[in-house]
């Protein structure tokens, strides 16, 4: 091919900086990956002698395992570098941290940030690619290349599905990167959940669906894909109960009916059992819960190949 | 010792024709076309503009207590370099201008040191912490010309009514910083489709809007005077509008940054477009730009917000509100609003000088006989390249970083002496 895309060097702070045929790209990439994992023996040589930083500023161990395994499996040295334990803690700026850092020797950094843009911060201070691990509300562009990948895995092609994302949208950037990549592959979103979690211009800015109605909301759905739902939206006066939340938005046998028969079940973890999803569909044939997570590790495998330049 | 400034376009009795000034001492003696007298100094303006000192009637010069982000010589320095004689320091500083003798200490220090003239505005309760009236009376003996909580905003209406009342007592103009804490919550920048796409928390139009709404009435019931702090929506002007349509002594004012950017500015999560009140929606813009145009605007304020690099090259989040506006004010508004015929420039130099000296009862700064002579010498034919080493402000966090802006500040005078000249 000649138009190969060009990913070396570059940022991963969403999916807006990337077209339809790189992310095309990064999945395929991905689907090699995901072979090299169900080997024996997973792991390759490709990136031996750089160096990967995972850098959590905050927590989420889960995440910051997917990276770290992603890279072991490429052969790059891992260095983690967590807020608890650190010097974030102790009131050093983001900006010292990555100076610190940075003369290390760090080629790239898997950055997990309670604030938005701060990706960008790193990138700006280092000099060195950086792939976003999730940034407030912002974005969580490989958690959106891990969904997007098991949907394409399973079905194909994206393009005309009916995607329905429900839950706290106001909170997740699982769903902000999702309705880019998403929409730019040609699915169709709808995303749902209480006027109280759903932010303002949602139609505008992403050129979903908005609907209120589960119900409503997932007639006719290809995929479906729940979000956790928090206790401290309880608290910061944005629903009343998790009991009464979970009557009207849970997926469960009840209301998944109104999607295809076979639509594929959908979720970023943790769940809250009983509360946005039922364990009879978690648990069930059309789940794609646990595959979510395998894949994760490849996505972020093929990001990193592609980014340091690996050798295939 | 007189000055003649020869041959300039001056901005006189609200028109721009070409006149002469005469500068006697610290007055203007004369202004007429083609004076002749001799003078000690002539000062060719041929192709420049002259208009009365920029008057900037909201500044925070973080002195005493945060100099390392301003203090009141750099501040005072910063104003000339941009045209103001004359600008209000707002009394958010450590401590808080609360009592008499911080306000003498500004006072004291500008004039002694200052490249502009300060006047004192008190904070309208104490440590403007929105639980108990302040000395105002006393700090006004002491010279302030109003009082204010800027950068915070009185939640309890009860004591809103009775600083208003106290205020009108002795005839203290009350200036508010709109924001309802509960809908302003912890938001970043407009609660807007940016909001949405960044995953920034929003502040809404409403946080500045019910507050105004409420003191509105409060001060219609007390009758005193209320000027408001740097409007941002279209909803708050229409009730300004609304407000002045029934003879209310109700004005106020906008920051150049309002007429110029909107919330796109923080797509890029740049820290210097994150302020208080944030950057609006285009309507929001448009809307302030169209009552500046019809007068529903008063006047023009920089709300000159120095941070220090260390504060705001951070996460924006995490990172304070505010931006300077002293240094850019001019440019920014010739070059975004004057110069594509958008607002005359007639309007834009009375509501950065002549009516805000009004508002707040400072000395008239026309440019008439008997005046001092607080003037600005403008080239609008120069560019500003603003960069770090432009401004000399402590503080660099101005979103005109890396912008070339049409317009220079060439020379400014406060009473008949030099305090910005532009370097040949």
């Amino acid at each position: 091919m000649s138009d190969t895309p060009n990913f070396l060097g570059r940022n991963v702070f969403d999916l807006v900086d990337y077209s339809a045929e790189e992310i095309l790209y990064i999945l395929e990439a991905a689907k090699g990956m995901k072979e090299i994992n169900l080997r024996e023996y997973k792991k390759i040589p490709t990136l031996r002698g750089k160096t990967v930083c995972t850098l959590f500023v905050e927590n989420s161990t889960r995440t910051r395992m997917s990276f770290e395994l992603a890279a072991n499996r490429l052969s790059a040295d891992v260095v983690s570098f967590q807020a608890s334990v650190s010097a974030l803690q102790k009131g050093e700026s983001l900006q010292d941290t990555v100076y610190t850092l940075d003369a290390m020797g760090i080629d790239l950094y898997c950055i997990r940030h309670s604030s938005p843009g701060s990706p960008q911060l790193v990138h700006k201070y280092s000099g060195k690619p950086v792939i976003n691990g999730g940034d407030g509300r912002h974005a969580h562009p490989t958690q959106a290349l891990l969904d997007i990948f098991s949907v394409w895995e399973k079905l194909g092609s994206l393009d005309g599905l009916k995607i329905t994302i429900v839950g706290d949208i106001l909170n997740s950037r699982v769903v902000r990167s999702n309705l880019i990549g998403m929409k730019k592959l040609g699915a169709q979103v709808t995303v749902c959940g209480p006027r109280t979690l759903m932010p303002g211009g949602m139609e505008d800015v992403y050129g979903c669906k908005v609907e209120y109605n589960l119900r409503e909301a997932l007639r006719d759905a290809d995929v479906v894909m729940g979000l956790r739902m928090q206790m401290e939206r309880m608290t910061d006066g944005l629903f009343p109960s998790l009991e009464e939340y979970s009557k009207h938005y849970v997926l469960s046998k009840d209301t998944i009916k109104y999607a295809k028969k076979d639509a594929l079940i959908m979720h970023p973890g943790p769940m809250n059992r009983g509360v946005e999803i039922l364990p009879e569909i978690a648990d069930g044939k059309q789940s794609i819960i646990v595959e979510q997570v395998a894949n994760g590790v490849a996505v972020r495998m093929a990001l990193m190949f592609l980014i340091l330049g690996g050798k295939a | 010792m007189k000055k003649l400034i020869k041959n300039g376009m001056v901005y006189s009795g609200g028109h721009i024709r070409k006149l002469d000034i005469l500068i006697e001492d610290t007055l203007i003696k004369t202004v007429a076309p083609n004076l002749t007298e001799a003078a000690d100094e002539v000062i060719d303006a041929a192709g420049k503009h002259v208009f009365p000192g920029f008057v900037d009637i909201h500044a925070h010069l973080r002195d005493p207590g945060q100099t390392y982000k301003e203090d009141i010589v750099s501040g005072t320095h910063a104003a000339a370099h941009g045209g103001i004689t004359s600008l209000c320091a707002m009394p958010n500083t450590e401590p808080v201008v609360d009592n008499i003798a911080a306000v003498d200490y500004v006072q004291r220090r500008a004039k002694d040191l200052g490249y502009a003239k300060v006047y004192v505005i008190g904070a309208m309760t104490k440590q403007s912490e929105g639980l108990e009236i302040s000395e105002m009376a006393t700090m006004k003996s002491g010279g302030i010309v109003a009082v204010s909580d800027d950068g915070k905003c009185v939640q309890n209406a009860k004591l809103m009514l009775n600083c208003m009342r106290y205020a009108k007592n002795f005839e203290l103009p009350v200036i508010v910083h709109s924001e309802d804490y509960t809908l302003g919550g912890k938001g970043q920048i407009h609660a807007g489709k940016v909001a949405t796409r960044l995953g920034l928390t929003g502040i809404p139009g409403l946080a500045e809007e019910v507050i105004i709404a409420r003191d509105i009435m409060l001060a219609e019931s007390v009758g005193c005077k209320l000027h408001i702090a740097h409007i941002s929506t279209a909803r708050s002007i229409e009730m300004v509008r609304d407000a002045k349509n029934r003879g209310l002594n109700v004005t106020c004012e906008v920051t150049p940054h309002h007429l110029i950017l909107t919330d796109e500015a923080c797509l890029t999560f740049d820290t210097n477009t994150k302020m208080k009140p944030p950057l609006r929606s285009e309507k929001d813009r448009l809307a302030c730009i169209e009552a500046l145009i019809d007068g529903t605007i008063d006047c023009i304020a920089t709300d000159h917000a120095p941070h220090a690099d260390f504060e705001k090259v951070r996460e924006f989040d995490q990172a304070p509100f505010g931006i300077i506006g002293f240094e850019t004010a001019f440019p920014a508004l010739y070059h975004h609003l004057v110069k594509p015929g958008i607002v005359m420039l007639e309007r834009v130099v009375e509501a950065y000088s002549t009516v805000p000296a009004r508002l707040l009862g400072l000395p008239d700064n026309e440019l008439k006989a008997g005046n001092a002579a607080d003037i600005v010498i403008v080239d609008l034919q120069a560019q500003s390249d603003i960069s770090e080493e432009f401004i000399l402000s402590k503080s660099k966090n101005s979103p005109w970083l890396g912008h070339s802006l049409s317009g220079k500040i060439i020379s400014t005078f406060m009473d008949g002496q030099i305090s910005w000249q532009e370097s040949e």
